[in-house]
């Protein structure tokens, strides 16, 4: 009896919720993992957030939400408060995002690099970052004088290496004799792990540095250092201008734009988004041209091939570190494969933490 | 000339008082705060404190975020009635977690009522020989407990993240750093339908009575009090001291071990880098804005836990940064330490006297 009345309140209360989000004026929520000043992924982030605003729709955020037990909370408030579209952008929402969408079926829930749709109000959304790697690669491959180029690698999931193989596969192509070193520091974003990261790498003789994480940190030892660098998820360009060759940059504004305009006008539907350059959800920040004019080009016309799909980062033939054939020659590896990642290619050097 | 002297006649009232005077200062405060920023301090105030609790989720949402905190500074309380300063609640949470979701992980699959108290058993037990080696070393080798209990934090943490990303993750996780999600035999029961509210809270509710009735009913009660008052007449008094620290490290462990497993299988329900935002060292200004009294903890941890919830809803709907709510627990602790000192000492402003110049 009582069980049942505090039933009753519990579901006029959900459907107060949803009556006044159905009144008030169409919403779009952002729940962040990191402060919007990062200056790497949650920035970036934020940055789209701005753009769909300037679109003529109102957006609300809240920042630096613990994975844990808070997330869903967060994410139900802004289910509860008339927030028609959600956006969470980290890993760690996946399994809360996908609870709250259960009991929110009219609000829509996009989240950022995950695999779970468990409810038909479930998105998913991540980029092609290995296109940028491919880049990189090519211009580590032509740039480095030891053959060394240092990676600072976060969490071995299957995006990280990805990155990892597109780079050294593409360094390989221009530079047969380039070896891969990696320093895995088990965070997205840790200044001071990511230095001492960095200048490891440096000691053991890399004169390239990049990095799968958010700080600025590896930059600007690699500018002190004398080293190249590359920048991540946003132009890092102002912190280490003398050492940054170019920046992947995440653009996530023209989804955030085009998904929060279809959910307004009613056109949302559920789908598995992973766009590269080619939609500018990956796209570089201009390149140094400390690398001579002659590589920008390369590079330029590298990035076109890859836009158009007349290149593709993983092109067989593909070995791993024991030699076992990946891709066979002629082929490109799909989308499945890409998705599951978790063995280094040949030049990699070490073994991945398990 | 400011003089500054003991004041003799504090009487208990006056003394439970002062938490509430700070509370209410930092009300003030926070409002001055708002208004400076450009905001209705009223309005502001009210999207902090009220709109979190107007419903019976934000309520329910509030119990779940005061029953860790309540619970650690509980047994945090014992540590410091007795001088002893326990601060590596946090380490001894995420040892109680990591031993507690080690075990739910053994019992992946089974069913049965017993699953779920042999996994709270064990991470209180885990939490306890966690603190237990602070007091260890301090007894035996004089260490000082602030720094061991400290540093053994990022040993936990350490160790958390080592077991997530390695021999615990996911077999079927694409490696991501975490465990499976626990079976439901290792859940605590949801209490209602559609909120989060769990059985944890009957845990932190015998916890309170059981630590009321050591602190105020026994022998061990009154000899942790007595030490914490006057080192020398506890050792006059012929009390065995070493047990003693050994024994309110163990209980302050236990208590965050719990902590830690109501957490992974509450809420969470699975093992991660993140099961813990710094409760343990939140706790540590519940327990001194509860004046280390179990009742008193009740109440300031939902005071605390509220300020977590309403730096949320002000981002939501004010847009005023979420690190408000740090602003407001560090607002509340100045105040009670500013009060007790005006509490405990009278500032007397004397003219300056000629052969003083």
């Amino acid at each position: 009896m009582y069980k049942n009345f505090l039933r009753y309140i519990i579901s006029a209360l959900f459907l107060l919720g949803l009556s006044v989000q159905a009144n008030a004026d169409f919403k779009v929520g952002f729940v962040y993992v990191g402060p919007t000043g990062d200056h790497g992924w949650t920035y970036q982030h934020d940055e789209g957030r701005k753009a769909v605003e300037a679109a003529g729709i109102k957006t609300t955020y809240v920042e630096s939400v613990p994975e844990g037990a808070d997330a869903e909370r967060v994410i139900r408030q802004l289910a509860q408060s008339g927030h028609d579209l959600i956006f969470t952008t980290s890993f760690g929402y996946m399994d809360p995002t996908n609870k709250v969408a259960k009991d929110f079926p009219n609000v829509k829930f996009e989240h950022a690099t995950g695999y779970k749709r468990e409810h038909s109000n479930v998105s998913t959304y991540s980029a092609r970052f290995y296109e940028g790697r491919t880049l990189l690669g090519h211009m580590a491959g032509k740039m480095t004088k030891t053959n060394v180029i240092g990676y600072i690698a976060s969490f071995p999931i299957p995006e990280v290496i990805r990155g990892i193989n597109a780079m050294t596969l593409a360094a390989q192509k221009v530079n047969p004799d380039i070896k891969t070193k990696i320093v895995w520091v088990f965070t997205w974003y840790d200044p001071g792990k990511e230095s001492e990261a960095a200048q490891a790498l440096i000691d053991q003789g890399a004169d390239i540095i990049m990095q799968h994480t958010d700080s600025t940190a590896p930059v600007q030892v690699a500018e002190k250092a004398g080293v190249w660098s590359f920048g991540q998820a946003s132009d890092m360009q102002r912190f280490a201008p003398k050492s940054i060759l170019t920046s992947i940059i995440d653009d996530w504004a023209p989804y955030y734009v085009e998904r929060s305009i279809a959910a307004r006008d009613g056109t949302w539907k559920q789908q598995d988004t992973w766009h590269g350059l080619k939609e500018g959800m990956v796209a570089m920040a201009p390149y140094n041209s400390a690398m001579g004019s002659d590589l920008v080009k390369e590079v330029e016309q590298l990035q076109k091939d890859l836009a158009s799909g007349k290149t593709h980062s993983f092109t067989g033939p593909i070995y791993d570190q024991k030699g076992n054939i990946l891709v066979a020659e002629g082929s490109v590896a799909d989308d499945g494969m890409l998705a599951g990642m978790n063995v280094y290619v040949k030049g990699v050097e070490g073994d991945i933490p398990q | 000339m400011i003089k500054i002297e003991k004041r003799n006649d504090v009487t208990p009232s006056i003394y439970f008082l002062t938490p509430i005077l700070a509370i209410f200062l930092t009300l003030f405060g926070g409002g001055i705060i708002f208004y400076v920023l450009g905001f209705n301090p009223i309005e502001a105030l009210k999207f902090f404190f009220i709109t979190p609790i107007s419903d019976l989720y934000g309520f329910s949402e509030l119990l779940v975020k005061a029953t860790p905190l309540c619970l650690i500074a509980i047994g945090l309380s014992f540590c410091f009635k007795s001088n002893n300063w326990n601060i590596g609640a946090e380490g001894q949470l995420i040892f109680g977690g990591i031993v507690g979701g080690g075990v739910a992980l053994l019992f992946y699959g089974h069913d049965g009522f017993y699953v779920l108290p042999i996994i709270i058993l064990s991470g209180a037990i885990g939490g306890m020989i966690f603190a237990m080696i602070p007091a260890v070393l301090k007894t035996y080798f004089n260490t000082n407990e602030i720094l061991v209990s400290l540093m053994l934090v990022y040993v936990a943490k350490l160790l958390l993240d080592y077991l997530v990303v390695g021999p615990w993750s996911n077999p079927e996780g694409f490696n991501f750093p975490e465990t499976r999600q626990f079976s439901e035999s290792a859940r605590m029961p949801i209490l209602f339908d559609g909120l989060r509210i769990h059985a944890g809270i009957f845990i932190t509710l015998i916890t309170v009575f059981l630590s009321w009735l050591i602190l105020y009913k026994t022998y061990l009660g009154f000899q942790i009090k007595v030490s914490g008052l006057s080192l020398k007449t506890a050792k006059y008094a012929g009390y065995k001291g070493k047990t003693m620290i050994i024994i309110v490290f163990m209980i302050s462990g236990a208590c965050a071990g719990l902590a830690g497993v109501g957490e992974i299988t509450g809420p969470i329900g699975q093992l991660h880098r993140n099961i813990s935002p710094d409760y343990g060292f939140t706790a540590i200004i519940v327990a001194f804005l509860g004046r280390l009294n179990p009742v008193g903890i009740i109440f300031a941890s939902l005071v605390v836990a509220l300020t977590y919830l309403g730096a949320e809803t002000a981002q939501i709907f004010l847009q005023i940064p979420k690190y408000t709510g740090q602003v407001f627990q560090g607002m509340i602790l100045f105040f009670l330490l500013g009060s007790d000192y005006l509490l405990f000492f009278k500032i007397k402003f004397l003219g300056l006297k000629k052969n003083e110049l």
